[in-house]
């Protein structure tokens, strides 16, 4: 006996296969490999050098224009700006979350499109619009923050409020409570240990965002590395970059342990 | 007889909560003040905010023409960012998962060395690679394909070590190989799940690729440095509006792929 | 058949977690070529860990296992796939690769017969697509050959591993508790399959069991094991219907000659 395949189960992976080769195709074309510069060996070879050799005298001056006077910069951007966008975030959630059944949505529709707008927006945009508005500096960098977090936590938390358990609540209502007795007595406290998770992961994103938004000027680590890495001093930018990710790691390792902690 | 349990000092006055609430608070005063935060400059130049967004609600249609080509770029940029960067991870999720290789050393490497990836913000590699390779796009694929590595790995390592171990345990004892074994029994296993951490990758790969050209490092960020440069904020409109459409349009063929998959 | 040629040999071995756990005791057991040995013992007696230290899936703590008079114990990367390609092995839970079609699994039992880089490449030889195809057969699945592997019950699930089991064209298939998730029906083509494989291919087939209904119908030998030592190894012929009790309750601790 000899089973013949049908015509998918023989061809399937081809067609699959086909269709991602013709894709990648595209778009390769669309990038000029000769795009590498002829220095490209000589500057890796220096960034390398650099690294081995960081700038360690950058680390602390006492000037305030320092590796770890401004790294402390970055994180109070982040922090000041992601406890800020979680205050504000709280009403964008529940303008956004689906609490009813059946019905149309078109108050969480909106309230979610609203937040996929503000989170596509570029944080960099937002930060140069506040750099208009207050000047540059860490505090543009603080409101691009607030602002721009509010995209991603008003989602996170509107699902944690959408995915809250909801017999409290009818048990609040059933016993005579109304819509505000739900919220301080079922609601809150509910979704507050979500809530704070969520912000801690998010003030990990934070934080690394902050280190580059000094790139456009609004504070932080951002403006001496991309200073140092237009004139080249690899040293520098070799300590810089150090800097940042032993503040991530730290920053990554704190905030996991608490996350933990929480649930 | 009933008594009711007294609530100790600390239960009743919810003392843990208040002190973190207490240390937070400080924080962000601290914070504050350290990075001059002042509520009243934030709302005299508030007007100077909303002075750019108006003008950013009469965007200048006629520019669209301009934004096709370098939002095709990003396109390519994320797809190949994702693709060099996913097939790197591979080889380095096998050797990072516990159920896999049981040598801690090479293990915390591997581990140490992803770890160590996944810190780096995908702008400041961005403006690292704009000065190796140059402006344009192979600074943004190079800056996509790292981070993309760093991201799948992890995601990547982690499905790997809920496999079922006995197709594993089958292979090893019909005499295969380490790499047989990997290849039969452990790829199969993830193989959908890798599929959709490609697509999830690429998604959003697609959102960072939108602005790298701000450093130079091709796409359509270009655009944006340049209409933010020139205070054509209509433009800039035009630009903020395409990234939104490829974002959405990406999310969503990806989503509905992702969806085929599981 | 070749009655009385040693095919496995046990001298002297131990087996010990690290946790500490005694696995094996002092086991010394001979198997010889074409013997359906059944093997019996509460959960927990060792039968895993005997069968697992046959094919090197775990290391022993002390003595020697040869297998045809080589040793497995010191055999290290080729000449270990090489051992190892000569004993297949039946698995509880199958162990197929769910996401897998039937005839790939089928071909992951070969695999031992062609260098790794053949093997990624997806390059077996026309034969042994076709031999994938004819053990199916043998198992009675032979209309299953596409179908992916979680399409199937489980005592179809099983009879795939046979024949992904018989691609290696093992001297010794070594089976532990092959039946256990299977309904009673089923139960009775695995088991008809491993004696027909017995009996027509000439494999010495070795099956951790814990029915002692089943181990009289079809073992050729019983083998007993009690808290990692080996305590009841007779001919079938020689089986009482007490003895298993001895196995079971632990009234009698010496070992039992055949
Ligand atoms: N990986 C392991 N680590 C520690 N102890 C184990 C391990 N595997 C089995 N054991 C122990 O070894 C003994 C024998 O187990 P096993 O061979 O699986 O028994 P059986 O197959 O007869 O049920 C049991 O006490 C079991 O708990
Ligand atoms: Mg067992």
């Amino acid at each position: 006996m000899t089973i013949k395949k049908t015509f998918w189960q023989k061809y399937e992976a081809w067609i699959w296969a086909l269709i991602f080769v013709i894709i990648y195709v595209w778009a390769f074309s669309g990038i000029p490999v000769t795009g590498i510069q002829a220095v490209a060996g000589e500057v890796t070879k220096s960034i390398l050098h650099g690294l081995f050799h960081p700038d360690f005298s950058y680390v602390y001056t006492g000037d305030g224009e320092d590796l770890i006077s401004l790294l402390l910069q970055t994180l109070a951007i982040a922090f000041a700006g992601t406890i800020a966008s979680a205050l504000l975030s709280i009403p964008f959630a529940f303008w956004a979350a689906r609490t009813k059944k059946g019905g149309t949505h078109l108050g969480s529709s909106s309230g979610k499109l609203f937040l996929t707008i503000v989170r596509t927006f570029p944080e960099i945009v937002m930060a140069i619009m506040f750099i208009k508005a207050v000047g540059p500096g860490p505090f543009a960098g603080v409101l691009a923050v607030s602002f721009h977090s509010i995209g991603m936590l008003g989602k996170l938390f509107a699902e944690a409020v959408e995915e809250i358990d909801r017999r409290p609540a009818e048990a609040i209502i059933a016993a005579g409570g109304t819509q505000f007795d739900v919220l301080i007595h079922a609601t809150i406290p509910a979704v507050i240990p979500e809530f704070i998770s969520l912000t801690l992961y998010r003030f990990e994103i934070a934080v690394r965002s902050a280190s580059i938004l000094g790139l456009v000027g609004a504070g932080g680590i951002g403006a001496p590395l991309i200073f140092a890495i237009g004139t080249r001093w690899w040293p520098r930018v070799a300590i810089i970059l150090l800097g940042i990710i032993v503040m991530v790691t730290v920053i990554d390792f704190i905030s996991g342990y608490l996350r933990k902690k929480l649930v | 007889m009933n008594t009711i349990p007294k609530k100790s000092f600390a239960q009743k006055w919810h003392i843990k909560a208040l002190v973190w609430t207490a240390i937070v608070l400080a924080l962000f005063i601290a914070s504050c003040a350290m990075t001059g935060v002042d509520v009243g400059a934030f709302l005299t130049g508030f007007n100077q905010f909303m002075q750019i967004f108006y003008e950013m609600l009469k965007p200048d249609w006629s520019y669209v023409p301009f934004t096709i080509k370098p939002i095709i770029q990003t396109i390519q940029m994320a797809l190949i960012g994702t693709l060099v960067g996913s097939i790197i991870a591979v080889p380095f999720a096998v050797l990072a998962a516990r159920n896999i290789v049981t040598n801690t050393v090479i293990r915390g490497t591997i581990r140490f060395i992803l770890n160590l990836v996944r810190t780096l913000p995908d702008l400041m590699l961005a403006a690292v690679f704009v000065a190796v390779v140059g402006i344009g796009p192979m600074a943004g694929v190079l800056t996509l394909a790292i981070f993309s590595f760093g991201m799948i790995s992890k995601l990547f390592y982690e499905a790997i070590e809920t496999i079922d171990m006995g197709p594993i345990e089958a292979l090893t004892a019909a005499g295969a190989t380490k790499t047989q074994v990997v290849w039969f029994a452990v790829l199969p296993q993830v193989y959908n799940h890798f599929l959709s951490y490609f697509l999830y990758t690429f998604e959003i790969n697609v959102r960072a690729s939108t602005i790298l050209g701000y450093l130079g490092a091709g796409g359509i960020g270009e655009l944006l440095q340049r209409s933010l440069g020139q205070f054509r904020y209509d433009r800039t409109a035009i630009v903020v509006i395409g990234t939104f459409i490829v974002v959405v349009v990406v999310d969503t063929l990806s989503n509905q792929l992702r969806e085929r998959l599981q | 058949m070749q009655e009385g040629t040693p095919i496995i040999e046990f001298n002297d071995v131990n087996k010990v977690y690290p946790n500490g756990t005694v696995g094996l005791d002092n086991i010394n057991l001979t198997i010889n070529k074409g013997e359906f040995v059944v093997i019996v013992g509460l959960s927990g007696a060792g039968k895993s860990t005997l069968l697992r230290a046959a094919n090197r899936l775990h290391d022993v703590s002390s003595g020697e296992i040869l297998i045809d008079g080589q040793s497995i114990v010191t055999a290290k990367g080729k000449q270990l796939r090489e051992v190892r390609r000569n004993i297949a092995m039946i698995f509880q839970n199958f162990n197929l690769v769910k996401r897998s079609t039937v005839e790939k699994n089928i071909l992951n039992g070969r695999v031992g017969y062609y260098p790794t880089w053949k093997t990624i490449f997806g390059l077996f030889s026309a034969a042994d697509k076709q031999q994938a195809a004819a053990n199916l057969q043998r198992v009675n699945l032979g209309e299953k050959l596409y179908s992916r592997a979680d399409e199937l019950s489980g005592g179809q699930q099983q009879r795939v591993a046979i024949a992904r089991a018989l691609m290696q064209e093992p001297k010794i298939m070594l089976a532990d508790e092959p039946i256990a998730s299977l309904d009673p029906r089923t139960t009775v083509m695995v088991m008809d399959d491993l004696k027909k494989l017995n009996e027509e291919l000439g494999i010495t087939v070795v099956v951790n069991l814990h029915s002692v209904s089943l181990a009289k119908q079809y073992a050729s030998r019983v083998v007993g094991l009690r808290a990692g030592k080996l305590v009841y190894d007779k001919q079938i012929g020689d089986v009482q219907d007490g003895d298993f009790d001895e196995i079971y309750d632990g009234k009698n601790q010496e070992v039992k000659e055949a």
